[in-house]
């Protein structure tokens, strides 16, 4: 791999210890994947945040790194709200050791957000942005949804692209790499309501394992896309997809024509995951609400109390953005929770049956949380929530 | 002669294992001993020693059990995988653990037990 001279200076260990050793972990990965270079990128989320992720000696790696972030970071979700854990029952001794990540992330420079959903808090992310980004949904999101470029980092290969602020250059840094492998229809699709698309990326997911899907026939808005894609991430291993005449690199002229592979979504299918069943909880924000989301939820909310508990999940920056409506909601008995989410947070583990609008969550609440999973729309989850 | 992963010399015995290791819940990062059940090198400790397997499986978080074996004085003294993944890769490098790759003559050409000095920076390898 070609490194340009400030590179060399950094590996020869003129910029610190901590400075080589990212530098030796990029050219590493470099050197496994082919990267004939590094490209600068303009921002990096990193995994490896929650405690009980990384543990004792990932936390006294970090403690032990000497450097700033090059670039705009932030994290991945924690395994705790970082004010108001003690509301979701958790212990102080795993409460310690989580602000104790947190805060050896802080003195590397890293923005104290903890979100699935970064790409709502850097809104000018355009298509030549080259990113270091590591949660599944968000990496999905930002490639097909913007168009800007990342792999699917892990933790100490996105906070090395942060702190030297590039990353090789291979996979889905390179535009040939991006194009599609597999054609997708779903049927019926003029009939599909929001709530199905986290489980048409259920079942595509599946079908569809680590390829690039083109989905030639749905129409969706940015929040259905985002549903769509997490849920993709989550049953299969899909860091990219395409929609026809929607997403931004389907509209170039240079794309490529629908691969002959195709797959088919029947509604019947999509129909059988809306199963109803008996809950004790409802769970919304897999991956974490936009403001839209958030407004939608106040105003079906609106006038009523929570019988069930209801827990919204959402990042610090956008709840503080909107302290109204979050505290219109909150005002109904259910809980906004900021820097965790469904699926790392322990506070779900309580539960049996707990009913999410995510595809992505519908695939992991029965491992992660122990509990059975019911999927409806974010209308029917609210219903719940208040009958 | 192989490629260099991870930088640094380092000498030891040779053990190899002709099956992938998760260090996550593979390997136990106190003593050094794999522990996963069924695996070829289940029981026996890989401290020291020059270690040679096809490449890592398992969570990503297996590169901190990899620093984790460094910090406890149990780390193999070198990594040989016949080709690199990300989760040893990273590992090898935060744990200041020599490692190459993509051996040219296979591992299993060398004799067990054999004495083995593994460079990192040429992707040397030594048998003593």
């Amino acid at each position: 791999m070609q490194l340009d001279r400030e590179d060399e200076n950094i590996l020869a260990g003129e910029y610190g210890e901590t400075r080589q050793k990212m530098m030796e972990i990029l050219v590493a990965l470099g050197k496994v994947f082919g990267a004939e270079e590094l490209v600068p990128i303009t921002s990096a989320q990193i995994s490896g945040a929650s405690y009980k992720t990384i543990g004792e000696w990932g936390l006294e790696w970090l403690r032990n790194l000497d450097a700033r972030v090059a670039v705009l970071s932030v994290l991945n979700p924690v395994g705790m709200p970082r004010d108001n854990w003690r509301d979701i029952g958790i212990s102080k001794e795993f409460a310690d050791k989580q602000l104790a990540v947190m805060d050896a992330y802080r003195k590397l420079g890293v923005k104290m957000e903890c979100t699935c959903t970064p790409y709502y808090l850097y809104t000018n992310l355009t298509m030549q942005d080259h990113l270091a980004w590591s949660e599944s949904s968000a990496v999905s999101y930002v490639n097909s949804v913007i168009g800007a470029k990342t792999n699917r980092e892990g933790g100490p290969s996105a906070l090395a692209a942060a702190i030297i602020g590039k990353t090789p250059k291979y996979g889905l840094h390179l535009f040939k790499n991006r194009m599609p492998q597999v054609t997708v229809e779903v049927e019926d699709s003029d009939a599909l309501h929001a709530g199905h698309f986290g489980a048409i990326g259920y079942l595509a997911g599946k079908e569809v394992g680590n390829r690039i899907p083109y989905f030639t026939n749905i129409r969706a808005s940015r929040d259905q896309l985002k549903a769509l894609g997490a849920a993709m991430a989550a049953t299969g291993a899909v860091a990219l997809y395409h929609v026809k005449g929607i997403t931004p690199e389907a509209r170039l002229p240079t794309f490529a024509p629908e691969p002959s592979e195709k797959i088919v979504i029947e509604a019947s299918e999509i129909e059988s995951l809306f199963k109803e069943k008996e809950i004790d909880a409802v769970a919304v924000g897999c991956p974490h609400c936009s403001a839209e989301e958030l407004l939608k939820i106040s105003e079906l909310l609106a006038g009523r109390k929570v019988k069930k508990p209801l827990y919204i999940f959402s990042s610090k920056g956008v709840k503080d953005a909107n302290a109204g409506i979050v505290s219109k909601i909150q005002k109904t008995g259910a809980k906004v929770i900021e820097d965790t989410c469904i699926v790392v947070s322990p506070a779900m583990d309580k539960f049996d049956t707990i009913m999410v609008d995510s595809g992505k969550a519908f695939a992991y609440v029965p491992n992660m949380c122990g509990a059975e999973a019911r999927l409806g729309s974010l209308e029917e989850c609210i219903e719940e929530a208040v009958r | 002669m192989a490629r260099g992963i991870s930088g640094g010399k380092g000498t030891g015995e040779l053990l190899v294992s002709g099956e992938a290791i998760s260090f996550l819940s593979g390997v136990d990062p106190e003593t050094g001993i794999v522990i996963e059940s069924g695996h070829p090198l289940e029981g026996k400790s890989i401290g020291g020693k020059v270690l040679a397997f096809p490449h890592g499986k398992g969570s990503t978080v297996g590169s901190y059990i990899i620093y984790a074996l460094r910090r406890n004085g149990k780390a193999p003294s070198a990594i040989i995988n016949i080709e690199a993944e990300t989760i040893i890769a990273v590992g090898a490098i935060i744990a200041d653990i020599p490692m190459v790759d993509k051996p040219e003559k296979p591992i299993s050409e060398i004799p067990d037990g054999s004495v083995v000095t593994v460079n990192g920076d040429t992707g040397e390898i030594i048998v003593e």
